[in-house]
């Protein structure tokens, strides 16, 4: 294979930028003003609106070099060394090839949209100066995790996300809820992260490097890979792990929908479109680790499927606008897994993108509303807002036809690509396939839902509330205009072959954009073998998407839950509006237990035990010097009379056992 | 050989100053804080100065400076670096400047007690530490090693808080058990030194060519070696110090009671005498007991590592928390040092700095609300984010430090060593790094106790955040935190030879038998 390494500074450039955005508004605009809450809303969001701006023009130059740059081409920037001693060699090594360019793309491009819309949904708060150092910093963050030349840096960016989300779900602090939601995420992102950490001993210890080229070319070596083979299991579960902290999967989900309390940009930039997609991203960056291991993909894909059936579920019974959302994210990055663990690493990055577009679009727009709203995020507390907000409105209702699945909007190719592969693929399983239709089904279902709840119905506002209805400004409507064409249009990057043939053989563009680093399986199948069940898929989810899609939105113009037409529903909708109590589960199984450890340890065994040993070892050395000093009586014939007794044990002594 | 006089400068211009501080007369108290401050710039001054002349190319000692002192017992006055001791002089160089800027109020002559003495003491302390690091010779190690102990003792035991006589009774006491026992090794060491040359030695360097009795054959016959009794003797002194679990319990009672200036010196170096006692004594000198039984210091490693952590988690002072979270810290550095892998070995000499430089400024943060608030209590907290942003950024940088993320130095040292140990010990670092998700908890739960949530408190208004003499104090630790994170080269460079030769020296030792 033809692999180009142009040495460039771009990478370390793209990285940069943000940085010196967040040393702006984080450090120089607080100290030449003399205080963090001063800097002036437009500032701000104005400067750190231009360097991830500038982040993404670079981007953009380093894609078109990307695209004449031979069959394989990459860009790296060397930086620095960061660990080198005893063995380890880790430089400070930033690359950009097609797979990081594509995410580098969505990053720094969606990125830079929500900068904008922040300029103006952020603009009455507190400290806006120090909201929009965070958001730099994330960017910093997520680029050097898709950039990063070698698993330690990408931990790196890994976690450096992580302390990010953390920061920005705990934005309003002084709200104890808020700021547990941040504590919960980055809590229950380091139990992933400690997976993560074991994968990358355990492939420390089998191939001797953390360079992702150096494994990904060791890994065509044959001895090698039977080396490896007996522990790939493990260290593909082990990263996977790490993915399920990450990306919100099956049973590390819990932290994502408490995340929606930080403030709505945050959820569409971190977690919608890009953090949340980083365990997907490690998977395809790792895919021939992957491939080694078939029962870990098998691990994978069923995590997946059931996290996207059980997360969609949910989302039908949520009250909550950014808390249905905040389900179906999960929902959708459990189909990304799913298609991971096909074997359709390329369809999965393919989803990862549309899902950037539409969901990033929905969040800014449930942003919108809200907004319009006074700050109520209750959906039974809005309907009729589709005169008010038509902008709003109409952008969502592509993004909503987008996720849907709706024939030839975005979504609908890259999940009909995911459940067709589901079938198709030799690591195929066909239930799974039944799975994903019927969540595809439901999220149809419950985004028409949520349509319904907030655009058409009855008015349930207070009057309050409706008297300050107002569309948003066009700093933010010009974000959603631009995330609706993308998501209304990004699916022709990855149209499929059958519809292709129709429409003057239009290819599968990252398909063949991917192909040098993500090796397809799905395509030469599809074309081959079963030209017509690709049909059959592709006619049926488009039946059931619109059918359910408009179900969704008909059924609940008048009514708010499926309990409200049958009554019988009700404690269905009890558990799934409790989210089957998994919080309550995990209070009784994990976090109480912990604390009864914590006060075992530090209120009993510390406390008594070990220091009551020593202090017991304390008084009885001072008890016995206390007897001992009663032998001290100064009385002579007492003296004496010991001197006598010792003279005779010492006489006893000699005899019995020397002699 | 080429001498230098440089490292005894460094180690008796605090005793100096000492003097100096006991001669001014009545009226010039308020110069004393000045003093203080002034001794450890001009030993940070010195230390800069040693480091940039330092050849890291060279992994044998350097700057010696012999003194004949009792020759007849083989103990001389001989003092060297290495690699191995730089950082630990560097680190204690620029701990005393931050100890003194972050805690200026504390010092100040209307609110200290014999405040002459109190700084006497602090000068003392810091002599101690660095002879510590820089004996060459068993003997003189052990001067300095109990040189320490007192000022300690006098600083909780006179400056302390409530129960401060119980605090510093058990710290000395713990503390004497274990160097009585070292001691006797030390002479037991002179004598052997005197059997196998001909004439007694106490350099560390020859020392460290002799071989003592060891027959591992098996359990019992390990443990009545001559070589294994001797590690005993040395470890228990050394892991009292460190401390290991379950000889940790006067740590946390040190510290509550310790004045701020006093724990910022015992988290940030004092602890570290013991990592670095193990390091450059009891492990080189008896490597084959030391590797015979290092399983058993892993697990108390690993057992210090969730025990410290869940006892942290306990906590409502805060101080106590950060006393739990050292115990859990330094359980890191005894698995690297036990795990006889290169990697990990390097990664406890840098866990021991960055230690030093999160713990210190841990306390510092506390001894900042203390002197603000007069408390200690989490619960007596909350949403101080809002009044004292400056220290809220401190207190996130130094609890990233401490939570080991990466770009800050705490991932510089935990990283290596839980990747060098996994290759020999792959479940007891399964279960040490439990403490990457139980430190997070503790340190976030701290964190928000503090400066999240709502205000609670009536009497923020009047109250100031940092000052700039606290600044700098977390400027100069947070340009260490990001400047180990990312470039653990620039500074850890001059140690790579030392390192190596040690690595390799001790590897082959063991092997070998």
């Amino acid at each position: 294979m033809n692999v180009e390494t142009m040495h460039s500074s771009l990478p370390l450039l793209i990285l940069i930028s943000p940085l010196i955005g967040f040393f702006m508004n984080g450090v120089v605009y607080p100290l030449k003003l003399k205080g963090f809450a001063k800097t002036d809303p437009n500032t701000a969001g104005a400067t750190a609106t231009f360097f991830i701006g500038l982040s993404f023009i670079m981007a953009c130059i380093a894609f078109s070099k990307l695209i004449s740059g031979g069959e394989n081409p990459s860009l790296t920037s060397y930086c620095f060394e960061w660990f080198n001693f005893g063995g380890l060699n880790i430089p400070f090594e930033l690359r950009i090839d097609k797979l990081s360019a594509t995410l580098v793309m969505i990053i720094t491009g969606i990125g830079t949209l929500i900068h904008l819309y922040s300029t103006s949904y952020m603009h009455d708060e507190e400290c806006v100066g120090r909201y929009f150092s965070y958001l730099n910093l994330f960017c910093f963050n997520m680029l050097l995790l898709v950039m990063g030349n070698n698993l330690p840096l990408l931990f790196f960016g890994w976690e450096g996300v992580g302390l990010c989300s953390y920061l920005l779900i705990g934005f309003w602090y002084t709200d104890t809820e808020k700021a547990n939601a941040g504590k919960k995420a980055f809590i229950v992102n380091r139990i992933g992260d400690l997976g993560f950490l074991i994968g990358m001993f355990l492939l420390f210890r089998e191939l001797g490097t953390l360079s992702l080229p150096e494994i990904n070319t060791l890994l065509k070596n044959s001895e090698v890979v039977a080396r490896i083979m007996p522990s790939a299991t493990l260290i593909c579960l082990s990263l996977f792990v790490g993915a399920t902290g990450k990306s919100a999967q099956i049973p590390l989900f819990v932290w994502l929908p408490d995340a929606m309390s930080g403030p709505t940009p945050v959820s569409a930039l971190i977690h919608a479109a890009t953090m949340v997609t980083a365990g997907v991203y490690m998977i395809a960056r790792l895919n021939p680790l992957f491939e080694l291991s078939p029962v870990a993909l098998s691990v994978i894909a069923h995590t997946g499927a059931l996290t996207a059936l059980f997360a969609g579920t949910i989302a039908i019974a949520q009250t909550d606008i950014k808390k249905v959302l905040a389900y179906s994210t999960v929902s959708q990055l459990g189909f990304m897994f799913l298609a991971c663990g096909v074997g359709a690493y390329q369809t999965a990055v393919f989803h990862l993108m549309t899902h950037a577009f539409f969901k990033a679009l929905l969040f800014l727009g449930s942003g919108s509303v809200i907004h319009a709203c006074s700050g109520e995020q209750d959906m039974t507390k809005m309907g009729g807002l589709k005169k008010f907000l038509p902008h709003t409105h109409f952008t969502m209702l592509i993004g909503s036809l987008a996720i849907s699945g709706v024939p030839f909007f975005s979504g609908f190719f890259s999940k009909d690509e995911i459940l067709y592969s589901t079938i198709a693929l030799p690591n195929g399983i066909s239930y799974l396939f039944i799975i994903g239709v019927i969540t595809a089904m439901l999220t149809a279902f419950y985004t028409g839902r949520m349509m319904s709840l907030t655009f058409y119905g009855s008015e349930k506002m207070s009057h309050d509330v409706k008297h300050h209805l107002h569309e948003s400004p066009a700093l933010m409507t010009f974000p959603l205009y631009v995330l609706a064409i993308l998501a209304a249009f990004g699916g022709f990057f990855g149209v499929p072959h059958l519809m292709g043939d129709f429409m003057g053989h239009m290819p599968h563009f990252l398909s063949h954009w991917l192909e040098p680093l993500v090796p397809a399986k799905v395509l030469p199948l599809i074309a081959v073998k079963l030209p017509l069940h690709e049909g059959v898929v592709m006619v049926g989810s488009s039946i059931i998407a619109v059918l359910s899609f408009f179900a969704g939105v008909m059924i609940f113009k008048k009514i708010q839950f499926i309990s409200d037409a049958f009554s019988g529903l009700a404690p269905l909708q009890k558990l799934l509006s409790n989210k089957y109590y998994i919080d309550e589960l995990y209070a009784f199984i994990i976090v109480n237990p912990l604390k009864k450890i914590s006060g075992l340890a530090g209120g009993i065994i510390d406390k008594y035990i070990v220091d009551g040993a020593v202090n017991g070892l304390g008084r009885s050395v001072r008890a016995l010097s206390g007897t001992l000093r009663g032998i001290q009586t100064g009385d002579l014939q007492t003296y004496g009379l010991l001197m006598l007794g010792g003279i005779f044990l010492a006489i006893v002594f000699i005899f019995k056992v020397l002699v | 050989m080429e001498t230098s006089t440089l490292l005894s400068w460094i180690i008796f211009t605090p005793l100096l100053f000492g003097f100096i501080v006991a001669l001014l007369p009545k009226g010039l108290e308020h110069l004393f804080r000045k003093v203080a401050l002034a001794q450890t710039i001009v030993n940070a001054v010195l230390a800069t100065y040693l480091y940039l002349n330092f050849d890291g190319s060279s992994s044998g000692p350097q700057f010696i400076h012999l003194i004949s002192w009792l020759p007849e017992w083989g103990i001389n006055y001989l003092i060297s670096i290495d690699g191995i001791s730089l950082p630990l002089v560097m680190l204690t160089a620029y701990v005393g400047p931050v100890a003194i800027l972050g805690t200026w109020p504390d010092l100040h002559h209307g609110k200290l007690r014999s405040e002459k003495f109190f700084v006497f003491c602090l000068m003392a302390l810091q002599t101690g530490m660095y002879g510590t690091f820089l004996a060459t010779d068993i003997f003189l190690f052990y001067f300095f090693w109990e040189v320490v102990l007192i000022p300690m003792f006098f600083m909780i035991g006179i400056w302390g808080g409530k129960d401060r006589i119980y605090a510093t009774v058990k710290f000395f006491l713990y503390t004497m058990v274990g160097s009585l026992l070292m001691l006797v090794a030390i002479f037991w060491m002179l004598k052997t030194s005197f059997e196998a040359f001909g004439a007694p030695t106490g350099n560390l360097f020859e020392l460290s060519k002799i071989s003592f009795a060891f027959d591992g054959s098996s359990l019992s016959s390990a443990f009545m070696s001559p070589q294994t009794l001797l590690f005993f003797a040395f470890s228990l002194a050394f892991v009292i110090k460190v401390p290991m679990v379950p000889f940790h319990t006067w740590l946390p009672d040190a510290h509550v009671q310790a004045p701020t200036v006093g724990s910022v010196f015992l988290a940030a170096v004092l602890l570290k005498m013991g990592t670095y006692g193990l390091m450059r004594i009891a492990i080189p000198l008896f490597p084959q007991a030391a590797y015979y039984f290092a399983d058993f210091f892993m697990i108390m490693g690993v057992i210090g590592i969730i025990y410290g952590a869940f006892c942290a988690l306990y906590q409502t002072d805060f101080k106590k928390l950060v006393a739990y979270s050292s115990v859990s810290h330094m359980g890191y550095i005894l698995i690297g040092l036990f795990s006889f892998q290169k990697l990990a070995i390097a990664g406890s000499l840098y866990q021991m700095i960055n230690h030093g430089i999160s713990a210190g400024g841990l306390f510092l943060i506390v001894g900042f609300l203390y002197e603000r608030l007069h408390t200690r209590n989490l619960e007596e907290f909350g949403g101080l984010a809002k009044s004292f942003p400056l220290m809220a950024i401190g207190f996130m940088i130094m609890t990233l430090s401490s939570v080991a993320l990466p770009g800050s130095n705490g991932f510089v040292g935990e990283f290596p060593i839980l990747l060098g140990a996994f290759q020999v010990r792959p479940v007891f670092v399964l279960f040490a790094g439990t403490g990457v998700i139980l430190g997070a908890i503790y340190a976030l739960k701290a964190y928000q106790l503090v400066m999240l949530g709502p205000r609670t408190r009536t009497d923020l208004d009047q109250l100031h955040d940092l000052n700039a003499k606290e600044i700098i104090a977390m400027i100069i630790l947070t340009i260490f935190v990001f400047g180990i994170g990312f470039f653990p080269k620039t500074f850890f460079w001059k140690s790579d030879a030392s390192l190596e030769n040690y690595g390799n020296t001790l590897i082959q030792k063991v092997s070998s038998k």
